[in-house]
């Protein structure tokens, strides 16, 4: 309960950090912001209205006061140009960006458990070396060209597979790759080592020694404890994926909150973009925040510390 | 060396000097202006006059990939050479002064690494507006954490060890300890980190530009001719893929080197790591 109140409070001043930097996102434009959103022809009067609208023209504490009042009831404000509440448009994304992000989390788990046992078992032998291939590669692939290459193979070449628009399953397997390669490749060593160090452990050689089965010993006995570091790791990734779903979502159009992130900068909409990087980046927070409860909870080595 | 770090540093090298070499000597070794436009080439395969191919306006690939080595570099290493000089200040004042300064620098690091991945650079270059300098500022605004959070640690080993104690004294002064005594010794982690954070910040660039917040239009960077030859994938899929694997090759060769520097300095995989393995 202690561990789980440090962490909490150690979480307070790291969001009113993220708060007040997003706040001043909108106050690092060069020049006056209003001119950049507007355009530089702008009539004053439309201008006027804007930063009145935007809060822009009273007192930067007053400006803050405001803004923190507003984001803690749930208010990021209005989009620009269609004047929609932000929160509203970002719940609406949210079910794509999080059916990605599972899809690309099934597919890092389904790929680097495989192979960081295979690796680990085989250890020094060519399945282990192959597994490495796969990491190193996976992690030095950009996935904004692992995407348009798995579209040009799957979907243009052999006509597999559907691309652009959100659907049915089919449609998630190519972002859900896209987005999934490079955690796979990740927690396929993390699994590996972990694994590489159980097996050496006495109490595997203990079992070994009583005739148990090799299988079941490295299924059973040695992955159970391997895998504590693996969860842990690939908790702490699902924040990474929230933001790599923003290149992933723009190859395949998906309509997600990176997306969603991307219009509001192409469109020069403020709030939109202020609303979703806040959005990303307090979930982020909150996710590495539940990661380590969990994780203090399951060992509590961690819990002590 | 191991004998599997040596593999990792001969490849990481090679791959290293394939990027660099092009980058210096590009105006010298491109076949043709990678500005020049040729419509009526425009999507033209790989060929003769054009290894490569050429892309949707008809400038030569080959060209284009050559100049684009060259905004890699320069991003990749200004990033990090201002993300370094930063960290490196910064962690050394926290790590040895400590105190009320290193709990403030500490807790910025803090923030602004709650924010994932590429998020905070997509955020300031939207607000600064696009442009290959805003992309260095952006990716330096986050980069000089890593090395903050690397050198506080070190230092806070290293200033607890003798020849630190007999230093302080002798009276040497707080500055001359860190710039003299200390600096030096936290060197080792800090080029391990400065070769993954070359490959990071080219990834970095390159997605920028891929998302039309980095590179101006036009410009040769490996992430826009990515970004361009995605709307042309099925007709004249050669233009996606050279620049990918140019991304790729350089991200790889610099993450190599990180490793094979690791297991340079690192004195305890050192002699862990069989011979051969």
């Amino acid at each position: 309960m202690a561990y789980m109140m440090r962490r909490l409070l150690w979480t307070l001043p790291i969001m009113l950090g993220v708060l007040t930097l997003v706040f001043f996102l909108i106050h690092m434009i060069p020049g006056d912001p209003v001119e950049l959103m507007l355009g530089e022809y702008a009539l004053p009067a439309d201008r006027e209205l804007m930063r009145e609208q935007l809060g822009l023209n009273r007192p930067i504490p007053l400006q803050y006061a405001e803004y923190l009042k507003n984001t803690l009831s749930g208010d990021l404000g209005q989009s620009l140009p269609n004047r929609r509440p932000v929160t509203a448009m970002i719940l609406e994304r949210l079910p794509a960006t999080l059916e990605l992000m599972l899809g690309a989390m099934a597919v890092a788990v389904g790929l680097a458990l495989p192979l960081g046992i295979l690796a680990a078992v085989f250890h020094g032998r060519w399945p282990d070396q192959a597994a490495s291939v796969f990491a190193v590669l996976g992690v030095a692939i950009p996935n904004f060209w692992l995407g348009p290459l798995l579209v040009l193979v799957f979907s243009i070449q052999f006509d597999w597979l559907p691309v652009n628009e959100r659907g049915g399953l089919e449609h998630l397997v190519l972002p859900a790759i896209t987005l999934g390669t490079s955690l796979a490749a990740l927690l396929s060593r993390m699994t590996r080592t972990s694994l590489v160090e159980v097996l050496g452990e006495d109490y595997i050689r203990a079992a070994r020694a009583k005739g148990l089965n090799r299988r079941r010993v490295i299924l059973v006995h040695a992955l159970r404890n391997a895998l504590i570091p693996i969860i842990t790791i690939a908790g702490l990734q699902i924040g990474v994926l929230l933001s790599g779903a923003i290149i992933t979502e723009s190859i395949f159009d998906w309509p997600g909150i990176g997306s969603l992130l991307l219009e509001g900068i192409y469109q020069r909409d403020f709030p939109l973009v202020q609303g979703c990087v806040l959005f990303i980046a307090t979930s982020y927070v909150l996710i590495n925040l539940a990661t380590d409860i969990i994780y203090g909870w399951v060992d509590p080595r961690i819990r002590q510390s | 060396m191991s004998v599997s770090a040596r593999r990792l540093w001969v490849l990481g090298m090679l791959l290293g000097i394939a990027f660099l070499f092009p980058a210096l000597f590009a105006p010298w070794l491109a076949p043709h202006d990678p500005l020049a436009l040729d419509l009526a080439g425009a999507l033209a395969p790989p060929g003769a006059a054009h290894p490569l191919g050429q892309d949707e306006q008809g400038a030569d690939i080959l060209s284009r990939l050559l100049y684009g080595a060259r905004i890699s570099l320069l991003v990749g290493t200004a990033a990090v050479s201002v993300s370094a000089a930063i960290g490196i200040l910064a962690g050394l004042v926290a790590g040895y002064l400590g105190g009320w300064v290193e709990q403030l620098l500490m807790r910025l690091v803090d923030v602004l690494l709650a924010f994932p991945g590429l998020l905070l650079a997509i955020a300031l270059v939207a607000v600064l507006g696009p442009g290959l300098t805003n992309v260095v500022i952006a990716l330096s605004a986050l980069g000089w954490t890593g090395f903050a959070r690397l050198v506080r640690g070190q230092v806070l080993t290293v200033k607890s060890q003798d020849y630190i104690l007999a230093a302080q004294a002798l009276g040497v002064g707080d500055g001359r300890m860190m710039r003299v005594h200390i600096f030096p010794n936290v060197m080792a982690p800090v080029m391990v980190q400065a070769s993954f954070a070359i490959a990071g910040a080219i990834l970095s660039e390159a997605s920028l530009s891929f998302l039309g917040l980095g590179a101006p239009p036009g410009t040769p960077s490996w992430g826009a001719m990515l970004s361009e030859g995605k709307h042309v994938l099925s007709e004249a899929p050669h233009v996606s893929i050279f620049p990918g694997l140019a991304i790729m090759g350089v991200v790889l060769g610099f993450n190599l080197l990180g490793d094979a520097l690791n297991d340079y300095f690192d004195p305890k995989r050192h002699k862990t790591s069989a011979p051969g393995s």
